[in-house]
């Protein structure tokens, strides 16, 4: 940041200096400053913007799921165990608005979420590794980029590659060995949405092993340790608060994605932590509900808001984490 | 003396073997990832291959009472079923009939209708008239289908393989590169659905979304790095712009559907609602990838402005601006592609309508590129998964395009101080 305060000052002052009359007027200014100060007010109006989303974001979700709760009370909704939201087809019909528990989704959500961090952190972090420690500059210059057109790629592509060549991949396998795997597994879309999220780990780790300073390597080769074992005695531990931000960013970016879920996941709401089964997800659920036909007012459209904010609250919990942890660990090498 | 060699954790083979092992996990790690990359590549590239190519058959149609004042009212889809049956007379049962039609796609008729308008000679006159065919023949002609199959289980029978067979030996059934893919919007039937509705859409939305996100973007990153005076509030602006980087843009559509649907009452489903959602999504990255730029300007040249009487406002918009600008576009083109490829938000705010035709403004309803991709996957037919593969390829080409546009620019406008 560079403050630079508007002031009247010398450096606002032309010097009018041509040949035939010397003289400097020291009260000609080269342009008034009302026109500098309704720039920087334009400029500083834009920055707010970001605060007026972020309130936009709040605002919305929160007087959403305020009215939903109207309807269904906040206990139901938080530890319900049964999603099934419905519209009513007659208004005095039994269970006319549906039941809307969110553990099945809470507990979905985080099964794939699971799977997906199972498999991202490991590649991530081994390909982290690898390119930080081992890999020759050529090396590196080629598969840093090949690693992030995964991150580039859509997620719709991997929701359409999950649902119609993992699943099926995954379903045949498993049945070689007489295992009965759901078409929808939690499995396939997270073992795809795992994929995904490496690139995320890996250059995020590959930032921290390359700020942990060159003295700690020197010192542990100086001790005769071979450069594996300096990787897993000095370096992880030493970049372990700043990977541990990295994977919780991930986590966070696990919880919140949407295309490959939708897609691949389906949407029963099965309460299970069988990775073989098909589960759904918060994400899925909004989804679900807000396209195809709706009425503004009832429970299930409601409800989708009141699962936004849920989703909102947990992805933001999870960055503030990651944000103090990885602050903290800058301050200890600076 | 203590021998190393006989402790376990000292045995030097021991520790060679273990740092090869090592080596090899991260190897093998690379290996997985970029494999997975390959083998998507590859069966997405595999199955968009039938798509490149679409099946025609010849149909000989009587346009001699077709009046030319009043092609509007002409029933050409009847012409076209009648020039069938005259090429199989012997066809005579109700549901025999009704499989004959099936050769051609069910808008066989529209399009002799447009190929009657262009060319009006046509009139007056029998003709062989090239129409697209119908999925379950292009799927059969291509060799797609399993003719081994007992008949009640294929989609085609044996009475409309021999009619193909024999529109074949009479060489009344071509392929041709498939330009439809390009040049027709969405349609139930694969054989005629094409990107360009989506595409159209996605250039809307995304020119909405740079109209908005890149002038507030760059305002922001400028006076984040150049005027905000060091406090909490700079602080928390700051905090929150990192937040809004990271949050879920399925949230982005629930605002945009409350916000912009719910209160302001904009157009469902339009590409200016569509973009303004993509540009809430974008403007974070625009401003960080703005600051970065702009805090890479040594400043040595703002202080040489200051201190040949610039006031701050000029020696910013003046000197650290063009010097910082490639930066600025490069991380907005970069945002945009992230835009291009986003889903979720758009499914919110009803951008997963069925568009036939091409969108003109940014208030019609339209549909995005990565959403006609969600739509035809979801689709049971075989042939809309070579669609989506090849819808799939064409959104990649327009990544790839975005992004080496970015690359280029950096390269080509970047100074090094």
């Amino acid at each position: 940041m560079n403050p630079a305060p508007i002031s009247r000052g010398i450096g606002h002052v032309m010097a009018n200096t041509t040949l035939t009359d010397n003289k400097i007027d020291l009260h000609h200014i080269a342009r008034p400053l009302w026109i500098d100060r309704l720039i920087v007010g334009v400029l500083a109006f834009s920055a707010g913007v970001a605060i007026i989303v972020t309130f936009g974001i709040v605002l919305s979700l929160v007087s959403e799921t305020i009215l939903f709760l109207n309807k269904v009370p906040l206990s139901e909704f938080l530890f319900g165990l049964d999603w099934s939201p419905q519209t009513a087809i007659r208004a005095d019909q039994v269970g006319a608005e549906g039941s809307f528990g969110a553990i099945p989704l809470i507990n979905g959500t985080l099964l794939i979420s699971a799977i997906a961090m199972l498999v991202a952190t490991p590649l991530g972090l081994a390909s982290a590794v690898y390119l930080s420690e081992y890999a020759s500059n050529r090396a590196r210059d080629w598969i840093k980029p090949s690693l992030e057109i995964l991150a580039g790629i859509p997620t719709v592509v991997y929701g359409f590659f999950a649902a119609l060549t993992v699943a099926p991949f995954i379903r045949m396998t498993g049945g070689q060995f007489g295992l009965e795997i759901a078409s929808e597994s939690a499995l396939a879309a997270g073992v795809v949405m795992g994929i995904m999220i490496v690139p995320l780990i890996s250059s995020l780790s590959d930032d921290v092993i390359n700020a942990v300073p060159q003295s700690l390597r020197d010192a542990s080769f100086g001790l005769g340790a071979t450069q594996s074992e300096t990787v897993r005695k000095i370096i992880l531990p030493a970049a372990l608060p700043g990977i541990s931000g990295a994977l919780l960013l991930a986590t966070s970016r696990a919880i919140g994605e949407t295309m490959i879920v939708v897609m691949a996941a389906g949407l029963a709401a099965n309460l299970t932590l069988n990775p073989l089964q098909a589960v759904t997800t918060v994400t899925a659920q909004i989804v679900a509900l807000l396209t195809g036909d709706q009425e503004f007012d009832s429970a299930k459209t409601l409800s989708a808001f009141a699962l936004g904010l849920l989703l909102f609250i947990l992805t933001l919990c999870l960055n503030v984490a990651a944000q103090i942890i990885v602050r903290k660990y800058r301050e200890h090498y600076d | 003396m203590i021998d190393f060699s006989k402790h376990a954790g000292f045995d030097l083979s021991v520790r060679t073997r273990a740092e090869k092992r090592f080596q090899w996990t991260g190897r093998l790690a690379i290996l997985l990832s970029l494999a997975f990359l390959g083998w998507m590549m590859v069966t997405i590239i595999w199955g968009a291959i039938g798509a490149t190519q679409s099946v025609q058959i010849a149909v000989s149609v009587d346009l001699s009472r077709v009046d030319g004042q009043a092609i509007e009212n002409t029933r050409f889809g009847s012409i076209v079923k009648t020039g069938l049956r005259s090429q199989f007379p012997e066809v005579s049962k109700r549901a025999d009939k009704k499989k004959l039609y099936n050769l051609v796609s069910p808008e066989g008729g529209f399009e002799l209708a447009r190929q009657v308008q262009k060319n009006p000679d046509l009139l007056g006159e029998t003709a062989l008239i090239w129409l697209t065919a119908s999925d379950d023949l292009s799927q059969y002609y291509r060799g797609q289908m399993d003719v081994d199959l007992p008949e009640d289980q294929r989609q085609v029978s044996d009475l409309e393989i021999a009619w193909i067979t024999d529109l074949a030996d009479r060489g009344q059934i071509r392929t041709k590169a498939n330009w439809g893919f390009f040049t027709n919007g969405d349609s139930r039937e694969p054989e005629i659905a094409g990107i360009l509705a989506a595409l159209v859409g996605s250039a809307l939305s995304l020119a909405v979304c740079f109209a908005l996100s890149f002038p507030i973007g760059i305002a922001a990153a400028t006076y984040l790095e150049e005027f905000a005076p060091l406090n909490r509030i700079s602080d928390i602006v700051e905090v929150n712009i990192n937040n809004l980087a990271a949050v879920p843009s399925i949230v982005f559509g629930l605002l945009g559907l409350s916000i912009f649907l719910g209160y302001f009452g904009l157009p469902r489903s339009s590409p200016l609602v569509g973009g303004m959602v993509l540009s809430l999504m974008t403007l974070p990255t625009i401003i960080i990838a703005s600051r970065a730029s702009l805090k890479s300007v040594p400043p040595s040249i703002k202080e040489a402005a200051l201190a040949l009487g610039a006031t701050p406002v000029q020696a910013v918009f003046h000197h650290v601006f063009p010097v910082a600008l490639p930066g600025m576009l490069t991380g907005a083109i970069i945002g945009m592609a992230r835009a291009l490829g986003d889903t979720a938000p758009l499914l919110m705010i009803g951008m997963v309508a069925f568009i036939v035709d091409i969108p003109k403004s940014i208030l019609e309803p339209a549909t995005a590129l990565p959403v006609q991709i969600f739509l035809w996957a979801d689709s049971p037919e075989r042939a809309f998964s070579e669609k989506t593969s090849a819808a799939i390829l064409a959104l990649l080409f327009f990544l790839v395009a975005m992004n080496l546009v970015a690359i280029l620019l950096r390269r080509k406008l970047e100074q090094r101080f």
